[in-house]
């Protein structure tokens, strides 16, 4: 069992694995995307306030919740990677950073974009909205630090012990916000007061937020495969990995 | 044998001495406080009202501010002249080394700010409650600040873009400090009730006090292996 899960962290065997399942998380992605966006986009009823406009939560619901799900899964892999000294959870840690600042920037602009039209203004200093923003700010300064090592090794610890921090935090900033901003300025506008969401909207959303976990799974594993061959270009596999790339071209 | 007390003085005294040594320093982050306390009615105007409104508000960004720059230097003359390898090496724990590294920069920097600030606030005309919850705030909050921001600076420290990078860092996560104190001093403004606010405080200050020593000497280790 030990000895399985050794061979499953070795950058090796993990590289292999993640060219082995990129191509299924590929096609798993473009399948409950198309599936998510033809059911949001077309057979969901347009909503009886919000008319067409509502759509947009087909992004920027699943893009909110992999927002603070890729940061919880960057601080647990940075903190294995610590603890028990695995190559491989660095790499993941240091490989979600940008995915998940991407989905909470997505997750921004898409708000914003809704709140146009909704609210009259592109931005409202709305709890969630501002603890989102806080949220990047906190992926920006783990990528700023990520960066600013020479060394991979004191990098990825070092950001880890960050995003370890940031963990703790998160709910004390959650928390503050959304104290704040209920007492600080009352209800002006409160969310969607969630009326529970009608059974046909809700079935594309799930699928939308499956695909877009899928395709978080992709982006990791390709991201990784290329942390893993810069982080081992030293190794003997990668040296004949590469010769065989070369002796096929 | 060492006892712990021991070494807990010895370095404390040793960072004040250090820190006597160069007043002028000492002198700058309280200056650079004052000088961005002017900046602001050139930026709003210079209404009585408007200003008294916002003085709680612009205290606590210049602190919050000042406290970042000051951090800064906390471990970096130990990590140019090697005592933080030789604290690292040295066999007594770091976390208490690091704790009484914290608490001495904290009395060099932190203790003055609140009196700077108290009366700043004082001759800008906060009510006497308002000035109290205010008080109150940056005794419970600007240790808080010294201790999640020495994390960020055990990281940082020695790097190239090391300044820049660790406001970067350390901002977002003052920012429950800050929301805090704000909402109690507004409240005291309009005579309510802060106690809840405060013990938000206390029990961040308490949080801090038990986890950032560690997560700072871990930082240490990690830039020093």
């Amino acid at each position: 069992m030990l000895k399985q899960f050794h061979r499953l962290v070795s950058p090796k065997y993990f590289y292999n694995l993640a060219v082995l399942l990129t191509p299924w998380f590929s096609w798993l992605t473009a399948l409950l995307m198309i599936a998510g966006l033809y059911g949001g986009l077309v057979f969901a009823p347009a909503d009886y306030q919000q008319g067409e406009s509502f759509r947009i939560i087909y992004v920027h619901v699943p893009s909110a919740w992999m927002s603070l799900f890729i940061y919880i899964v960057m601080a647990v892999a940075g903190g294995v990677g610590l603890i028990w000294h695995i190559k491989i959870a660095d790499v993941l840690a240091k490989s979600c950073a940008p995915v998940g600042a991407s989905f909470t920037f997505l997750a921004l602009a898409t708000g914003s974009l809704w709140g146009k039209p909704m609210w009259g203004t592109w931005w409202v200093w709305d709890a969630r909205l501002t603890s989102e923003l806080i949220l990047l700010f906190l992926y920006l300064g783990y990528m700023a630090l990520q960066s600013a090592f020479e060394d991979r090794r004191v990098a990825a610890r070092a950001s880890a012990i960050l995003a370890l921090v940031g963990l703790v935090n998160i709910p004390i900033i959650h928390y503050s916000v959304e104290w704040w901003s209920t007492l600080h300025q009352g209800a002006t506008v409160s969310k969607i007061d969630a009326p529970s969401i009608h059974i046909d909207m809700l079935i594309p959303l799930l699928i939308m937020a499956l695909a877009f976990k899928a395709y978080f799974v992709t982006i990791v594993l390709l991201r990784s495969r290329t942390e893993i061959l810069e982080y081992e270009c030293h190794s003997t596999w990668v040296s004949e990995l590469l010769n065989k790339v070369e002796s096929k071209t | 044998m060492y006892s712990y007390w021991n070494v807990f003085r010895v370095i404390f005294l040793r960072d004040i001495i250090l820190a006597s040594r160069y007043r002028a320093e000492l002198a700058n982050p309280l200056i650079f406080f004052i000088m961005v306390i002017v900046l602001f009615p050139f930026a709003f105007g210079s209404d009585p009202e408007l200003l008294r409104r916002v003085t709680a508000g612009m205290i606590w960004i210049t602190a919050l501010l000042a406290s970042s720059l000051s951090l800064e230097g906390i471990f970096r003359s130990d990590y140019d002249d090697g005592s933080a390898e030789q604290m690292v090496l040295s066999g007594c724990p770091l976390t208490l080394l690091v704790a009484a590294k914290i608490t001495a920069h904290w009395c060099l920097t932190g203790l003055p700010l609140i009196i700077i600030a108290m009366l700043t606030a004082y001759l800008l005309s906060l009510s006497t409650q308002a000035l109290q919850a205010l008080f109150l705030t940056l005794l419970l909050g600007t240790p808080v600040l010294s201790l999640i921001g020495a994390i960020a600076v055990a990281l940082t420290v020695g790097l190239r873009s090391g300044g820049m990078l660790l406001s970067l860092i350390i901002l977002p996560l003052y920012m429950p400090t800050l929301i805090f104190s704000m909402l109690a001093v507004e409240n005291a403004m309009v005579d309510l009730p802060v106690d809840a606010e405060l013990y938000f405080l206390s029990g961040m200050l308490a949080l801090s006090v038990t986890l950032a020593p560690i997560a700072t000497a871990y930082s240490l280790r990690i830039r020093m292996s």
